[in-house]
């Protein structure tokens, strides 16, 4: 049979980088086809130049039997082809209904819009009421607005890049059941993903991207996870070994954290509490959003509480500055790494004194040691690994997961007493990210507390001692991670927003 | 097809390349300009571009011009590196000469060697107490610096005409809006330290600032803050910056160094408080900041070039008869051409095919 979608040695060149080499394969009608690869594997690329964003130097692409060229989404659209991004492009201040006629071109009036909206999204179990407000939807549902503006285009294909990564696992399953529905009705999707246990379960045939070229075709469900991850990285992975758990000391304490948020849209901690022992690796988990940043914030010093909320080896420290914290041996690696871990336009060496001024004393009567602060960064680069040119090169220039073994390796390296971590491995490769988890479960067998804070339940399951979840602003009682179950932390996250599995739904 | 591209990493060579590029196509448009008010633009551009730096007088005159100008910049400069944007300079300028030069007016006729260094640190309070104004004003109530300090400057153009015609007015003076002349005022006097270079003492403070400047960008904690809070205000707070510290700081630097520029510039080339004072060389430090890149040396060789404009444009507006605006046209073109090149530092030119 015709394949919906055929991909004939496609090729894209950006300045120093070759995105895409002579990359090729078919997505079947009805089928559900992965997309697999590391960062800068040229997934996006490839998907932005089907979707009509980018357009590809060499190759063609057919549709349905014809030359199919798009030169903008419009044309993609208008083909039959629908996107729905990772950065959703929705205006909070408006509502579900106006949002989905603002990305139509001939968009019906408001009331046949809503019945209609109602109307698909029951029928693929999306529930959406059209007269909310965008700014009061969860992230899950700010999604079903995305996937159901698609739907309304009655679309042949339809790209999802990375749709699991801001959902609960509930949510997860909700959404695979719509995905699966769509696809039994003859609808092809390409799913973009690194999430491997999803794709297994998920994904018909599977196509392996590596450094912008085809690596590897394969049927998911003869796969495991870990053959699939090899195939992805070209090399096998380290898996960090079991660790003895012997907890110390209670190194940091939060005692009835508050904290309001400054951001509108974000979430105000409430009343957080929790004991952190030395030795201990604590994973906090939860779907971004949900106090997430206001508790690094109030961690890192940037923002400062009473100072009994926070207690640092029995000193109390809430009202103290970053470096005073620092001095005092707490350490913190925020999740952004370009413009908040690391100054973007900086060189590694400044990036280093960024925050190693006080514990590497790299400063003395104000005046800065650069011979020191270069030994410091050139320490870093090798211990963790980093690929770079050198230390000079400015922090932008480093791919995703070496800056973040740079900024995880700049605070390990400083030896502290506690280290909080958000999203340690966020968009890093999976040989990178596990040489991370590493580090941070060295720290703790060597005498540190570690906290992380992430939405990757696989990373939090597999390096923590002690699990916790953040919702809605508060903290769940910290239980062992050892024999919890996936449902079980489904149901800790109480993130279920007000859905129900859709009726009858083969999940 | 010509298109622009991104370049993957910011271009040193253009970084350098773009001043001289500018000044490039200022020589070019001015020509134009002068060619079309039927001048010799040839002879024009030789007047203000290569004159000054040949001819012995001018020569001499580019430190005495140059020197306000890379002092206000260099302070200038540390502020704009740090995302803090002093536009009045010009107002924290005047309320130095008008602070400092109340001293010497005061102690008029009292002889000390200790008489010029306490109009300069007077001058310098002042400018600096101008520029707290704008920054007290952002850091309690985030008020916008730009528009506070720059419309202080027109407090502090008015504050200069209620002085000059009130309590610094000379009584001898017949009623005139000035003040006496510092000139005749030995105490106060600028010593000039190298006669041949043109070196006074406030040549060798901007010397001094752009040293200094230099040296705390590029090894003292404050300077990399500075850098820090400009690039990466995220980042800054992370590492511990307190903006307000920095807005401060760079408020209060820049305005002490503008208010000393002020007080020079009086006991030197003016000579007596009067209204028309004012030369603009607040605002025009804003253009010597940015052609020098921000950076302390560019500062100063910005300095000198911005002189040899106001040096040759003198020459030019005596010999060829042109409107003394022509020459702030001038400048005005230099920051004009600065901006619209600046975008090769980070783009570059590719010539493609199109894509079918």
């Amino acid at each position: 049979m015709e394949p919906l979608l055929r991909i004939d040695a496609l090729s894209k060149a950006y300045p120093g980088v070759q995105a895409n080499d002579s990359v090729s394969f078919d997505i079947q009608h009805g089928e559900i086809h992965a997309l697999l690869g590391e960062n800068g594997a040229g997934k996006s690329t490839l998907v932005k130049m089907i979707y009509g964003l980018v357009r590809p130097d060499t190759g063609s692409m057919t549709l349905l039997g014809a030359h199919y060229a798009p030169p903008k989404p419009g044309e993609a659209r208008r083909a039959g082809v629908a996107m729905v991004f990772q950065h959703f492009s929705l205006f909070e201040a408006l509502n579900v209904g106006e949002n989905i006629a603002l990305g139509m071109e001939n968009a019906p009036d408001r009331r046949a819009l809503a019945a209609k909206i109602r109307e698909v999204s029951t029928a693929y179990g999306l529930p959406l009421d059209p007269d909310r407000l965008i700014g009061d939807l969860s992230v899950g549902e700010r999604q079903r607005v995305e996937i159901v503006r698609c739907l309304l285009q009655n679309p042949k294909l339809l790209i999802m890049d990375e749709p699991t990564s801001v959902l609960t696992p509930q949510e997860v399953e909700i959404l695979f059941a719509t995905l699966r529905k769509l696809a039994s009705e003859g609808v092809a999707i390409l799913y973009i993903s690194h999430k491997l246990e999803e794709i297994k379960s998920l994904c018909d045939r599977a196509t392996i991207l590596r450094l912008g070229k085809v690596v590897g075709k394969c049927v998911p469900a003869e796969e495991t996870a870990r053959s699939m991850a090899e195939m992805m990285i070209g090399a096998e992975l380290a898996m960090p070994g079991a660790r003895d758990y012997q907890p110390g000391e209670v190194a940091l304490e939060l005692r009835g954290l508050n904290l309001p948020s400054l951001d509108p849209f974000g979430t105000s901690l409430r009343d957080v509490s929790l004991a952190l022992r030395k030795g201990e690796v604590m994973g906090i988990g939860g779907v971004a959003g949900n106090g997430q940043d206001e508790l690094l914030l109030a961690l890192s010093g940037e923002r400062r509480v009473a100072r009994e909320m926070v207690a640092l080896k029995g000193v109390s420290i809430g009202h103290f500055q970053p470096e005073t914290r620092r001095a005092l041996g707490m350490l913190t690696a925020p999740e952004e790494r370009l413009g908040h871990a690391a100054a973007p336009d900086m060189s590694l060496v400044d990036n280093a004194v960024l925050t190693a001024q006080t514990r590497r004393k790299l400063a003395r009567n104000g005046w800065l040691n650069m011979r020191k602060a270069a030994s410091f960064s050139d320490e870093i680069i090798a211990r963790f690994d980093v690929r770079t040119p050198g230390n000079h090169v400015a922090a932008r220039a480093l791919s995703g997961g070496n800056l973040q073994k740079y900024v995880i390796g700049r605070e390990v390296l400083q030896s502290p007493d506690v280290l909080v971590v958000n999203q340690p491995t966020w968009g890093v490769d999976a040989a990178a990210a596990a040489s991370i988890r590493q580090a941070l479960r060295d720290l703790a067998a060597n005498g540190a507390a570690v906290l992380v804070v992430s939405q990757d339940l696989d990373e939090l399951m597999e390096m923590s001692d002690t699990f916790a979840v953040l919702a809605e602003g508060r903290l769940s009682k910290p239980r062992p991670a050892e024999g919890l179950s996936i449902e079980e932390i489904g149901l800790m996250m109480g993130g279920t927003h007000g859905m129900e599995p859709m009726a009858g739904a083969t999940i | 097809m010509i298109r622009l591209e991104r370049r993957k990493a910011p271009s040193t060579a253009m970084l350098w390349l773009t001043p001289v590029l500018a000044v490039v196509l200022t020589m070019i448009f001015g020509g134009i300009l002068f060619a079309l008010l039927g001048k010799d633009p040839f002879a024009a551009i030789q007047m203000i571009f290569i004159e000054p730096f040949t001819d012995s007088y001018s020569q001499r005159q580019l430190l005495i011009k140059g020197g306000p100008l890379i002092l206000i910049a260099v302070g200038l400069s540390l502020g704009f590196r740090a995302g803090v944007w002093n536009i009045g300079a010009e107002g924290q300028f005047i309320m130095g000469a008008i602070g400092g030069g109340a001293v010497g007016l005061a102690l008029y006729g009292t002889p000390g060697i200790w008489v010029l260094p306490l109009m300069a640190l007077t001058g310098a309070f002042c400018g600096f107490a101008w520029a707290m104004i704008p920054a007290f004003l952002r850091v309690k109530f985030n008020a916008n610096e730009i528009l506070v300090s720059l419309m202080l400057v027109y407090v502090a153009e008015n504050f200069l005409r209620a002085m000059v015609t009130g309590a610094l007015k000379n009584p001898d003076g017949r009623g005139f809006p000035e003040s006496r002349s510092l000139a005749d005022y030995a105490s106060a006097e600028m010593p000039m330290l190298i006669k041949s270079a043109g070196l006074n003492v406030g040549g060798l403070a901007a010397i001094g600032a752009v040293v200094l400047a230099y040296a705390l960008l590029a090894r003292h904690r404050l300077g990399y803050q500075i850098k820090l809070t400009g690039q990466a205000p995220r980042a800054a707070r992370f590492s511990g910056v307190k903006p307000g510290v920095i807005v401060a700081a760079t408020m209060g630097i820049s305005g002490a160094l503008a208010g000393v520029a002020g007080l020079f510039e009086l006991v030197g080339p003016a000579g007596k408080l009067t209204t028309n004072f004012p030369l603009g060389y607040g605002f025009t430090a804003i253009i010597v900041a940015f052609l020098g890149r921000l950076n302390p040396i560019g500062v100063f060789l910005a300095g000198i070039l911005m002189a040899a404009t106001y040096v040759g444009g003198e020459t030019v507006q005596f010999a060829l008869q042109v409107p003394a605006a022509a020459i702030r046209v001038f400048q005005g073109m230099l920051l004009f051409f600065l901006l619209a090149v600046d975008v090769l530092v980070a783009y570059r030119f590719v010539l493609k095919k199109e894509a079918k």
